[in-house]
């Protein structure tokens, strides 16, 4: 029998300065029964896709303050693509602008979830929208 | 299977992906398994244990630095626990091993418990021997923060390091029953703090305490600050000199065939058992057998072993030429 999980990393990339936003996230996607790879503030686009191919996510969840998403969010991407890793689901949190979100969306990101967003809204969409992976 | 293949080449997607279906007990996970067990046995396992909060993923960080820089492609596998409310987990460990985030001789693996008591889960083994035939060298075990039970890791690493810090207060009269024992090394971490003398001073009287005949190994008692990268090479020098004298004692091989006996054994157990439950349950011996047990006409041994003798006689019937 299998007992699959839905594992998500969450990542900061760049150069926040806390780090609030995500251990909430972190905690909601753990509360509805997730495994959450955590991997603390200021990482690389490089160490990001990295460790979400050795911990096997489904779900890279990213959490930018700093207003440079617009350039870490298509890295993060191509750091992916590069690895083979082009089936995780690529969701993007924190301060961005309305009019940011088309372009990020083209960039790769599935969903984008501003300052207001519902928590119990994120794990939804984060479940409805998993990709299925072939081994 | 292709995905052998590639992971015996050191495709860590591979390895990643073979992790998971594992963990997941896919119906792959035992040919997979099968598949990789004659490239394993090569890779040297260290444990490293202790309370919450004493620095274990930084003593990792810098052990796995210290290693590298030697040229030995390093494994990490890091536990931490499932919540026992929504199954769910946060898996932190990585947090502090950031040396070896982007380094391609590094593979770090976060594990859930999902449920397995004892500081690991239920999969390090298979996880570990996945390392193993993928080409690392050295791989470090973290467990979860333990205490006085969660001792399963010397099953799965040759060399177990034990780390406490001052201040633990009583907490290390309760340790000393616990993990102290399971210690090949010990290390008082964080010992730029007060109390790491004493602690020192306190964990040697206890190991004299338990010491063994002149020949046996004595597990040394080492101060460091992972923080800083303070006194980490001495920890690893005392894990190679543990193996050397391992290997030189015939401890080693003795370990090993101890391990692999109680493995094999375990199994038997396992699928003896879950052959005897199919059948029970397919044949409708189940039900009836558990229902007497309610009615409180047969007690639960009972019930079991009736069961069990009517499922091998089956057997023998049917292996009768």
């Amino acid at each position: 029998m299998s007992h699959a999980k839905v594992r998500v990393l969450v990542a900061k990339p760049g150069l926040d300065s806390h780090d609030r936003g995500a251990k909430v996230v972190a905690r909601a996607y753990r509360d509805a029964g997730l495994e959450v790879v955590y991997t603390g503030l200021h990482q690389t686009p490089e160490e990001i896709a990295e460790a979400a191919v050795q911990e096997d996510v489904d779900v890279a969840a990213l959490s930018i303050l700093s207003g440079a998403h617009l350039t870490l969010v298509p890295e993060v991407v191509n750091r992916l693509r590069a690895k083979g890793a082009d089936d995780v689901l690529i969701l993007v949190g924190g301060i961005i602008p309305d009019e940011d979100v088309p372009a990020l969306k083209e960039a790769g990101a599935a969903g984008v979830f501003g300052p207001g967003a519902n928590l119990d809204e994120i794990v939804e969409f984060t479940l409805a929208n998993l990709r299925r992976r072939g081994a | 299977m292709d995905l052998v293949d590639r992971l015996l080449d050191g495709d860590r997607r591979a390895l990643a992906r073979a992790i998971t279906l594992t963990e997941n007990e896919d119906p792959l996970a035992g040919d997979l398994a099968a598949a990789v067990f004659p490239h394993t046995g090569r890779a040297r396992t260290l444990g490293v244990t202790g309370p919450p909060g004493v620095g274990k993923s930084t003593v990792v960080d810098g052990l796995v630095h210290l290693e590298r820089a030697t040229g030995r492609r390093v494994g990490v596998v890091a536990v931490d626990p499932t919540s026992p409310f929504s199954g769910g987990a946060i898996l932190g460990d990585r947090i502090r091993m950031r040396r070896g985030a982007s380094d391609p001789g590094v593979f770090i693996r976060s594990l859930a418990t999902r449920g397995h008591l004892g500081g690991l889960s239920w999969h390090t083994g298979s996880v570990v021997r996945l390392l193993d035939a993928a080409g690392f060298d050295t791989i470090l075990i973290e467990t979860v923060g333990a205490g006085q039970a969660e001792v399963e890791i010397m099953r799965y690493a040759v060399t177990t390091i034990v780390i406490l810090v001052p201040g633990l207060g009583d907490e290390v009269q309760a340790i000393k029953a616990g993990i102290l024992e399971i210690a090949d090394i010990l290390v008082v971490n964080k010992a730029d703090r007060e109390g790491a003398d004493g602690l020192v001073r306190e964990l040697e009287a206890t190991l004299e305490l338990g010491a063994g005949s002149a020949a046996s190994w004595k597990p040394p008692v080492l101060k460091t600050v992972a923080t800083a990268d303070r006194g980490l090479d001495a920890v690893l020098a005392a894990a190679h000199d543990h193996y050397l004298y391992l290997e030189s004692s015939g401890s080693l091989q003795a370990r090993l065939e101890r391990e692999l006996n109680a493995e094999v054994r375990g199994l038997v157990r396992d699928l003896a058992g879950r052959a005897a439950l199919d059948w029970a349950r397919s044949a409708g011996a189940w039900d009836s057998a558990l229902s007497e047990v309610l009615a409180r006409r047969t007690d639960p041994r009972s019930a079991a072993a009736g069961l069990v003798t009517r499922f091998l006689g089956r057997v023998q019937r049917k292996s009768r030429p």
